[in-house]
């Protein structure tokens, strides 16, 4: 363990850089950052990093601007976000960048999760790395949740009402705590100023844990698709398994950016309200509640695991409280896959059971979404509740056991020599072009 | 596709350009007040289980934009039918002039804005004055609380054309209820308390258009999505503009990287 | 990506690299730059705003000897009909001798703060002012107010007359015309 050797940050006597860097040490910050020794074997699926960090960004751009005209209250609410839509100057550009970056931040933290999944990114020393991810995730959903309620539609009302009703099922203190929650006997004022304000936030504490999420990765170094960590003899030997990150993955990440950005425009341009809902265009009505309510996708898996529970567990536990320990025990299990993991393999990879059990994680986690969206009828529920039950058992026993079980396949002995096999690499290419390199169109 | 009921009513309108036939409006009004009160999950249905038409938009698609004729027509539906009983409370009338909008002209826009009385803030309360470009389509204030248009397009599943298949999907069958007649319409799905607006002739386009009952429907979906929606047209020019920039700038970024990579990936080449 | 090849191919390679590089960060630049504009521009006054910053008034039931005050882009702008009398005693006072001589009237191009150019229509004696101090911002006081016979302001105690220029008091300038044009009874401010 111990972080990557990496070289000192040595600026030239006399330079600015230098008169900087000895009262504030940023200049050598920055360059850590630059140089920092990434794996070179980095696949695709190792951009979301990337992508969320922008995400995060373009939220907070388009929040604080829309904040400017945004008029927080029962009655102006509605009617401000209607005059950023048609009066502010670019206020359209600024409300479906924010409604839709909300959702392609999400698609991005789901691959980045699952990504980490994959590989094995939980597991030692790398456990508080995870667990400030899933913590970032949770501050996500809350920020998200709250952004949704402040156009004030009937959505927006109708799931405020619904989400902090759950509260309202814990023991004992249920009920003054939703009363808390809400600021009186009913969803109001009260409640859509302070949404508003722990919206405005909640993406700073997001910001900050991102921080220290970002230290911890350079501490410990990233993972890999092998598994296989990064040699830390010398500074030589990590040579050889690291590019800098800057400028190789700056470039990658960049490219795979624009290509989100691309289908992120395309929403945010053509298809604006695809992944709206239609009712959030009725002003909030508390007389009339929408047909079907349903939060916004990001949230259907875990919508479905909390409708899931329709019956008493455990004889104790009555159905409502049940459905919501379910679904915050749902995403609190993400917590302790540290733990539950008990493979001395890394990357899935080189799991030939595990690998099987994850893509049923996948699934399941779609049929999840999928039976989240749907009204709660025919064999939704059914399908729900199996979900939930495999969502559960893949974490407490699945993980535990594959991993006691399985015998892993031979992983190679170090980043450089899976990279090396992968490009065709040969030792003596500088000498004399190998038959395997000559095959390579010159570039 | 010409019921006979809808034949039998024709003849009952005779105020061309001057709006709907009261009785229906009255019926409708009367009905929606009850379904307001009563079920009030299905008056505000955002439709879903009825059958949509398909229709197809001079705005859909990338390039699609509003038509500028079609959206003065959809006004004059607006105006002579539905702002009997529906406000627009969101939409300025200064926005009937916007180039990519209705484009009407300054005098027209504010011709248009003193044909509606509009509350008076310096008067007495109830006070009302003739609108200026600057206000907004008042609430006509009919009973039942028929939605406001400004945002119809975008707060029914199926958009512009859900109104389309709205305005052409009755069928011609009634059913009383509680008193109160609705009545039955495939793109709803069910009964409503709306009853038919259109029958085609309803108003003289100023434009010469024929002014059958498809072209009308047309018309005003077309006209309340550009109410919804106003900025639709600025939107996807923006979105060329962007995507075609994305395009190019990933492009570069990938011969960038596929350069800067290839020291490391293709060693014997260096 | 092919390139002919040649005895420095990997000078030619680097060359390229170069060009490739700058074409890179040159469009990664305009596309920073128009992907920030919508965030500044926001800023600017919405169409609400700027559809405001127009303004007509109906003056036509206003008789010499009345003044009416509207609100315009939140602050108050008097106008007023004059009567011969007013205009008469107006006229025959001199303007160099006053506080503050220039006309400041942006509708007309003359350089003294006569009757001519202060008032909007001098044929039927009408004026529009801007009804803030030019002290400190208070609404002064109308309908003939002061030692002057025009606006007082109750702040301070500064004196303007019938054609609003100061006369007594610690405003330093006299009320501002807004721009401002006549048609019929028609006043478009703005």
């Amino acid at each position: 363990m111990g972080t990557i050797p990496q070289e000192h940050y040595e600026p030239k006597e006399g330079t600015t850089s230098k008169w900087i860097n000895d009262r504030l040490p940023i200049m050598g910050m920055l360059d850590h950052l630059n140089k920092f020794p990434t794996p070179k074997n980095l696949n695709w699926a190792y951009v979301f990093g990337g992508i969320l960090v922008l995400f995060l960004v373009i939220q907070l751009a388009t929040g604080i601007t829309l904040a400017m005209h945004y008029q927080v209250g029962e009655d102006s609410a509605f009617r401000s976000v209607e005059h950023i839509m048609r009066d502010v100057n670019y206020g359209w550009f600024l409300r479906y960048a924010h409604a839709n970056g909300a959702s392609f931040f999400f698609i991005a933290v789901y691959a980045h999760i699952f990504r980490g999944l994959y590989y094995g990114s939980y597991k030692a020393p790398r456990e508080i790395l995870w667990i400030i991810g899933v913590l970032i995730y949770v501050v996500m959903m809350a920020t998200a949740f709250m952004g949704y309620v402040l156009p004030w539609g009937q959505m927006s009302f109708w799931g405020a009402k619904v989400i902090t009703s759950l509260f309202g099922a814990i023991p004992l203190v249920g009920e003054s705590l939703k009363i808390w929650l809400w600021g009186g006997p009913f969803v109001g004022e009260a409640t859509l100023n302070r949404m508003f304000s722990l919206h405005y936030l909640l993406p700073f504490v997001i910001a900050g844990l991102t921080v220290l999420h970002i230290w911890a990765l350079h501490h410990v170094g990233n993972t890999n698709p092998t598994g296989v960590e990064v040699r830390k003899k010398d500074i030589e030997t990590v040579k050889k398994d690291t590019v800098p990150f800057a400028p190789f993955y700056v470039t990658k990440d960049l490219f795979a950016i624009l290509l989100f950005l691309i289908a992120f425009a395309f929403f945010l341009y053509f298809a604006p309200n695809y992944l709206g809902h239609p009712d959030n265009y009725i002003e909030a009505n508390p007389l009339a509640t929408p047909a079907h309510i349903v939060p916004e996708w990001y949230f259907l898996p875990f919508y479905a695991i909390l409708r899931a529970i329709t019956f008493d567990l455990f004889w104790i536990i009555p159905a409502k409280l049940g459905g919501v320990l379910a679904m915050f025990g749902a995403i609190a299990v993400l917590a302790f896959v540290p733990w539950l993991d008990t493979s001395n393999v890394r990357s899935t990879t080189y799991r030939p059971i595990y690998r099987w059990w994850f893509a049923v994680l996948v699934i399941d986690f779609f049929v999840l979404m999928w039976a989240g969206g749907m009204p709660a009828e025919g064999i939704v529920p059914l399908v729900s509740l199996l979900g939930t039950i495999y969502w559960f058992a893949h974490f407490l026993i699945v993980l535990p056991i594959v991993g006691l079980i399985e015998k892993p396949l031979p992983r190679p002995e170090s980043i450089e020599a899976a990279f090396k096999k992968k490009h065709d690499i040969t030792d003596d290419a500088n000498k004399t072009p190998a038959a395997g390199a000559a095959a390579q169109p010159a570039e | 596709m010409m019921p006979t009921r809808r034949q039998r009513l024709v003849p009952l309108r005779s105020l061309r350009n001057k709006g709907t036939d009261m009785k229906t409006t009255m019926k409708s009004v009367l009905a929606a007040a009850i379904l307001g009160l009563a079920l009030p999950s299905a008056a505000i249905a955002a439709g879903g289980k009825g059958k949509l038409l398909g229709h197809e938009f001079s705005f859909n698609g990338v390039f699609g934009a509003y038509d500028q004729g079609e959206l003065q027509r959809g006004y004059q539906i607006y105006q002579n039918i539905c702002a009997n009983c529906h406000g627009m409370k969101y939409v300025p009338f200064r926005a009937l002039g916007d180039k990519n909008g209705p484009g009407f002209s300054e005098d027209e826009v504010k011709a248009i804005a003193a044909y509606y009385e509009v509350p008076d803030e310096e008067g007495e309360p109830g006070d009302t004055r003739p609108g200026k470009p600057f206000d907004y389509f008042p609430d006509p204030g009919a009973a039942g609380n028929p939605p406001d248009m400004s945002l119809l397009a975008k707060a029914r599943a199926g958009g512009a054309d859900y109104i389309y298949s709205l305005m052409l999907g009755y069928t011609g069958e009634e059913q009383e209820t509680a008193g109160t007649i609705l009545y039955e319409n495939k793109a709803y799905g069910g009964y409503l308390g709306m009853g038919p607006q259109l029958y085609g002739d309803d108003v003289e386009y100023s434009d010469g258009t024929e002014a059958t009952i498809e072209q009308e429907a047309n018309d005003i979906s077309a006209f309340l999505m550009w109410a919804a929606e106003p900025k639709m047209v600025e939107r996807k020019q923006a979105g060329v503009w962007s995507i075609s920039f994305l395009i190019l700038f990933a492009t570069l970024v990938w011969f960038t990287n596929r350069k800067i990579w290839a020291k490391v990936k293709h060693p014997e080449d260096h | 990506m092919a390139h002919a090849p040649d005895d420095h191919g990997h000078v030619a390679d680097e060359d390229r690299r170069d060009i490739l590089f700058l074409a890179t960060g040159a469009v990664g630049a305009v596309g920073v730059a128009s992907a920030v504009w919508p965030l500044v521009d926001q800023m600017n006054p919405s169409a609400s705003v700027l559809a405001l910053s127009t303004m007509e008034v109906d003056i036509s039931a206003l008789e010499p000897g009345q003044e009416m005050k509207v609100s315009f882009l939140k602050a108050p702008v008097f106008i007023r009909r004059m009567t011969e009398e007013e205009m008469e005693k107006a006229a025959a006072v001199d303007v160099s001798a006053m506080p503050d001589p220039d006309p400041r009237n942006p509708n007309a191009a003359g350089l003294v703060a006569d009757v001519n150019e202060r008032l909007i229509d001098p044929a039927r004696g009408i004026i529009v002012l801007s009804g803030v101090c030019t002290h400190l911002g208070c609404v002064p006081l109308g309908d003939g107010a002061g030692d002057y016979k025009g606006w007082f302001c109750p702040c301070h105690g500064s004196h303007y007359d019938s054609l609003g220029r100061i006369r007594k008091g610690p405003a330093p300038e006299n009320l501002p015309i807004p721009v401002a044009s006549l048609d019929g009874d028609i006043l478009k401010l703005g």
